[in-house]
């Protein structure tokens, strides 16, 4: 299953994921510009997409930790998901998410 | 600075776990610590990324939390009373022409020590900086990331973005000294403690400062001396005077100074050996998330080893002479005295 990424160069990259990774393994994993801080753990936002719209409705809704974590990145929008709280499945294979400026590593993006 | 000058055997840059632990081990070996941090209180990322969630792989320990974890190792270092610095960041870092070493803060302390560790981690703890053009120019003039003066905020018209503890905190206590006070934050919840939130919320009924729902979207003033702030809200951009601005999104780690001071680096992170963890400059030692060498794995327990390890080999830097023998802290009454035990 694959997930399409944009990155914060604006560049599209088309990743094989695993059932069960969650989405900011697999960026990671493929050594995009993802800070992940926290390794998954919900506790530290720098690992913060944008959906594309037209995905929203099929991911699971925001819980309260993540609405709480979001609080602490300055860029939130409507789309704003912390990629480590969405697991790979069949039901969002294909997938399309845009790493956010406050995702990078570092002072790398603005 | 002359004459203000602290000296000491070590000291341990970062006061994460590996940073504590690393005081234990120097301890039992009569080496005397100084541990720096950039936080204001210990147990680097666990205290501050996740102080409530539990770790179980921690040898002995089936589980414990972050916080549980730095709260035993204090307890463990205690008897061997290393001086902390919190609240400050190792700017410099320099080996003097006798091989002992120079380090400076950002506070202006000047440390001389025979032999340095640096335990920082994932790097320093620093304010998220909001994506708004030219905050750098508005930095340490009218945008702050903490209070070091109250004074500074006197009769301004303050603005503080953000939604937790921090934010709430210091909303309740600039506002009796501010000529205006607005919080901001980007929606009606708010996850700070909830009597904090309750005073908030009094003090907008009573008309005595605003609450706008909306993010930052730009600042105006010249020479980085700000006049007025931009947000977008649901009802367009708003824009507030003000002449001081507090942004609270909590810390990310930089890696900052550590770059700069001559080590061998690999991917940001330091080269050690595996024998004593003693990075390109003998003398100075890197333990903990920070380091890198064949099969470097980033856990706790990892850099308690590499504590033990370093322990010796500093020890011997200090007392090239003193005959170190091989002791439990179970059987020797020596250590215990130490401990405090025997
Ligand atoms: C959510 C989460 C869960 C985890 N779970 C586990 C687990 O289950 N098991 C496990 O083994 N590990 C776990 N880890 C990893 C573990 O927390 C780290 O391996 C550990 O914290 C590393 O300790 P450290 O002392 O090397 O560095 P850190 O804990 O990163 O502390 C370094 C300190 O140095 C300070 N510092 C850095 N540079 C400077 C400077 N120039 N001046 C002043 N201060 C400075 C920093 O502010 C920081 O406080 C987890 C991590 C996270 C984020
Ligand atoms: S990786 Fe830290 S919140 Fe997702």
């Amino acid at each position: 299953m694959k997930i399409l990424v944009t990155d914060q160069m604006g560049a599209e990259h088309e990743l094989e994921g695993l059932e069960g990774w969650r989405v900011m393994e697999v960026i990671r994993d493929w050594g995009l510009n993802i800070k992940a801080e926290c390794g998954g753990a919900c506790s530290c936002a720098t690992c913060h997409v944008f959906v594309a719209e037209e995905w929203l409705d099929r991911l699971s809704p925001r819980t309260d930790e993540e609405e709480d974590m979001l609080d602490t990145v300055p860029d939130v929008r409507e789309t704003s998901r912390l990629s480590c709280q969405i697991l790979m499945s069949e039901a969002i294979d294909g997938l399309a998410v845009t790493l956010a400026p406050s995702a990078a590593r570092d002072d790398t993006a603005a | 600075m002359s004459g203000n000058e602290i000296v000491t055997d070590v000291v341990v840059i970062g006061a994460g776990p590996c940073g504590l632990f690393a005081v234990f081990e120097l301890g039992l070996l009569d080496l005397k610590c100084h541990v720096i941090d950039i936080l204001d209180r210990p147990g680097g990322q666990c205290a501050e990324l996740y102080p409530e969630k539990p770790i179980y792989d921690i040898p002995g320990f089936p589980v414990i939390t972050g916080q549980g974890l730095t709260d035993n190792l204090l307890a463990q270092i205690a008897p061997f009373s290393p001086e902390f610095h919190y609240s400050r960041m190792v700017n410099g870092l320099e080996r003097l022409e006798d091989g002992s070493f120079r380090l400076e803060t950002d506070a202006g302390e000047v440390f001389l020590a025979k032999v340095v560790v640096i335990a920082a981690g994932g790097g320093s703890f620093q304010p998220k900086r909001p994506p708004v053009a030219d905050i750098e120019a508005y930095e340490g003039k009218s945008v702050f990331y903490s209070v070091r003066k109250m004074d500074d905020f006197r009769d301004q018209d303050i603005v503080i973005v953000g939604g937790g503890d921090s934010a709430l905190d210091w909303t309740l206590n600039l506002q009796p000294i501010a000529r205006s006070l607005t919080l901001v934050h980007r929606r009606d919840a708010f996850r700070a403690a909830p009597d904090s939130v309750n005073k908030m919320k009094a003090l907008v009924a009573d008309g005595k400062i605003s609450l706008l729902i909306g993010q930052i979207a730009g600042l105006e003033g010249p020479d980085g001396n700000l006049e007025r702030i931009h947000f977008a809200t649901d009802a367009g951009d708003v824009s507030v005077p003000a002449t001081r601005l507090m942004p609270f999104f909590g810390l990310t780690m930089k890696l900052g100074p550590v770059a700069d001071w001559g080590l061998e680096l690999n991917d940001n992170l330091i080269v050690v050996d595996t024998e004593k963890f003693e990075t390109s400059v003998p003398g100075i030692f890197a333990i903990g998330d920070i380091n890198t060498y064949p099969g470097k794995l980033k856990l706790i327990l990892s850099g308690f080893h590499e504590a033990a390890l370093m322990a010796q080999r500093a020890k011997k830097i200090i007392s090239p002479d003193e005959r170190v023998i091989f002791q439990y802290t179970t059987s020797s009454t020596k250590l215990q005295k130490k401990l405090g035990v025997a």
